[in-house]
Formats: structure tokens, C-alpha cells, sequence
């Protein structure tokens, strides 16, 4: 079985449609994220790599890999309870 | 924007470009993507090893998110990826050791930086080569146009570079392992621990994920198709990252406010990425990724030079 050129233009058209709600979802949650890394983790981590270099490690492995997960996570909720409500 | 740990002050708006471009890069090449955001660090004025270390934590969060993605498209092979975690993480571990002690001659920024010029040039001369010559081969064998939707992109994946992988097939020394999702019937266990140490070993000394090495690795000394290549490359990067994310934190070398907002462009970029790669087939991914480690050593030429680096 070929794939034509228009086959693959409706399969690429279709997947872009929900792919956009998730990159907008997407893109608010990190927005938000963004903010409040900046104003509530700062001092604190500076404090932490000064004083405690274990734990700093500890935790910003822990940060990063918590960003990574729950930013996709929370989209792909959000993802699913958007989709349904707007085929209805 | 100051971020205290570094010392430096960067516009989040760079950061969040910066992530988002190496994120969508990183996503569809299966790269950390540390060939670009190292040089955009270095200029916006990072000291080198907070570049290195900072640039590790990043790719972890980054590699995660593309990584899952792949995993759906079924571009990874997890049994490749789990053998290879001993000798990525000794190689990560080797690197490390080294640029700690560059660091305390004070230069080293003139020992990292030109190794990874000449690195860069030369992955980028090699995979030039291999690219033109598959696609004379193919044009001279006339094959028909068009893709397969029963097929796996991975499956139908040509290189003009075969005759290294079927030479490190070959090789004897045992044990030997199968993987049957990158349609490889034996390879010596060895081989694919040396591959993973030197992606390893670059990681923990230039940054990133090392998959500017490591893919190529894949690619030509394990035989591995290249949409499977970049999946599980992604997933090799997420441990090496991690680890050496923890090693160069306690030396100090992590600022993770830089990565955390970094991350934030990167996230999105790479789901973008992984996403794409569905849509090209293995010699138009390998070609496309020719131009990325020239741009990344220009750019840390150009760092060098000017001394944007200084601090």
C-alpha cells in the first residue's frame, strides 16, 4: 500500500488540529509555571547551592524531571477533557 | 533577569527561544541539542561550567517530554537503551572527573570549547559523506517513490555507512545480544557498551546529552535505523542527563533557575519535534541534522573570539 501525497496531507491536517489545543494548553501551563519558578524558588535555591550541596543536586534533578512530567501530564488531562466537549 | 547561582543576568525571553529552538531540534533529531544551547549560553555570558552542568539539567526535562512521544510512535528500542545505561554512565562519570579538573586551571573554556569545534566539524564532514553517497545509491538503483504506511519508516532506512555496522557485527568477542527492534540479530555487548561510554564520556565533558555522538554512534557503528536511533537515543539521554545533571550540582556547576526557564521553550519544543518525525524518512533526518554542529561551532567560535565568555 502507497502512500499519496494527499493521503498524507489529511493524516498530517488531522493530527495538527489537536496537536495546537495541546501546544495552547500547553503553553498557558508553562507560563504559569515560569512565574512562579521565578518569584518562590529563587531565594531559596541560592540558599540551598550555598549551604547544602547535596540537597541542592537532590532537588534540582527532582525540579527538573517533576517540570517535564507534570507539565505533560496536566496537558494531556486537560487534553481529554477539552477534546469531547469540543466534538459535542 | 539576574540568576544569582551563575552570577549572570539574561533576558527570560532568550532563555525560553533558546529552549523552544533546541527543544524542536532535540525532539525530531533525537539530540539534547547542548551543540546550540551551549554556544547561546556561553554568549549570553555563562561561565563554561555552568554551561556544562546547566545544559545537562535542562535536556533531562526536555528528553522526558520528547521521549514519551517517541515511546507512542514506537521509536525506541528500551532492551538497546538499557544495556547501554553502565557505559553511558561510566563514560558521563569520565567526563566529569576531566572537566573538574580543567576547571581548576582556569582555562578551560580554551581546552572545552575548541574540542568541541573539532568534534563538531567532524560528525558534520562524515554525515555530509554518508548522505550524498546513500542518496546517489539510491537515485542509481531507481527505486520507486513513495512510502509504505504498512511499513515502519525505520524499516526501509538506507546508509551508504552500512559497512561499519556490519563490520562491528562481526565483531566476536562475547557475549552477543540480539535486538530485534532495530532488526539487528547478534552484536557484541561490547560494541554497544563502547558506543554508550563515548557518548557518556562526552556528555560529562561537553554538556548535553552527547547526542551529536551518540547518534551518529547509533547510526553507523550499531547499524541502528534512524527513527529508532532518535527515539532511543532520547531515552539514553534522560539517564546520562540525570546523572550527570547530579554529578556536575554537587561540583557546583548547575544553575537550575537558568534550566528550569529553559525548559519552559524546551517542553513545547520538543513535543513539536517528536511529533515531525513521523512525517520524514531516515536519509531527509540525516541530512537535515548535517547543518546543526556547524551552526553549534561557529557559534562557539564566535564565543571564543569575542570573549563573551569573561567573567
Amino acid at each position: 500500500m502507497v502512500m499519496k501525497p494527499n493521503a498524507m496531507n489529511r493524516k498530517f491536517t488531522t493530527a495538527l488540529k489537536p496537536f495546537l489545543v495541546e501546544l495552547a494548553v500547553y503553553g498557558l501551563l508553562v507560563t504559569v509555571y515560569f512565574f512562579l519558578v521565578l518569584h518562590l524558588l529563587g531565594n531559596g535555591l541560592q540558599n540551598l547551592y550555598q549551604h547544602d550541596r547535596r540537597y541542592y543536586a537532590a532537588l534540582s534533578l527532582g525540579l527538573i524531571i517533576g517540570q517535564g512530567l507534570l507539565l505533560e501530564i496536566l496537558t494531556r488531562l486537560l487534553l481529554g477533557w477539552l477534546t469531547p466537549r469540543r466534538e459535542n | 533577569m539576574i540568576f544569582p547561582i551563575a552570577g549572570v543576568t539574561i533576558a527570560p525571553a532568550y532563555l525560553i527561544g533558546v529552549g523552544f529552538i533546541v527543544g524542536l531540534l532535540g525532539g525530531f533529531f533525537g539530540v539534547g541539542g547542548s551543540f546550540l544551547a551551549g554556544p547561546a549560553l556561553f554568549a549570553a555570558g555563562v561561565p563554561m561550567n555552568f554551561v556544562v552542568g546547566t545544559d545537562l539539567a535542562h535536556i533531562v526535562g526536555k528528553s522526558i517530554v520528547a521521549a514519551r512521544k517517541h515511546r507512542a510512535l514506537g521509536n525506541i528500542d528500551i532492551k538497546l537503551g538499557a544495556i547501554m545505561v553502565l557505559g553511558t554512565i561510566a563514560g558521563v562519570e569520565g567526563g566529569a572527573q576531566l572537566i573538574q579538573w580543567l576547571k581548576l586551571s582556569a582555562r578551560v573554556e580554551w581546552v572545552v570549547g575548541p574540542t568541541f569545534i573539532v568534534v563538531l566539524l567532524g560528525i558534520a564532514g562524515f554525515m555530509t559523506w554518508e548522505s550524498l553517497t546513500t542518496l546517489r545509491n539510491q537515485r542509481r538503483a531507481q527505486r520507486p517513490r513513495g512510502d509504505s504506511i504498512a511499513e515502519h519508516p525505520s524499516r526501509r532506512d538506507h546508509s551508504a555507512g552500512a559497512f561499519i555496522s556490519r563490520a562491528v557485527h562481526r565483531i566476536s568477542l562475547p557475549p552477543h545480544v540480539s535486538l530485534p527492534v532495530s532488526g539487528i540479530a547478534k552484536v557484541s555487548i561490547w560494541a554497544i557498551l563502547l558506543v554508550a561510554f563515548i557518548g557518556g564520556f562526552f556528555s560529562g565533558f561537553l554538556g548535553g546529552g552527547a547526542g551529536y555522538i551518540r547518534m551518529p554512534c547509533l547510526l553507523y557503528l550499531l547499524g541502528i535505523p534512524t527513527h529508532i536511533a532518535v527515539g532511543t537515543d532520547l531515552f539514553e539521554i534522560i539517564i546520562s542527563a540525570s546523572y550527570g545533571t547530579v554529578t556536575h550540582a554537587l561540583k557546583g556547576n548547575v544553575d537550575i533557575l537558568i534550566a528550569l526557564v529553559m525548559h519552559t521553550g524546551a517542553a513545547i519544543g520538543a513535543q513539536i519535534g517528536a511529533t515531525l518525525t513521523q512525517y520524514f524518512g531516515g536519509l531527509r533526518i540525516r541530512m537535515a541534522f548535517i547543518p546543526l554542529p556547524l551552526i553549534g561551532a561557529g557559534l562557539m567560535l564566535h564565543g571564543l573570539l569575542t570573549g563573551h565568555h569573561a567573567k
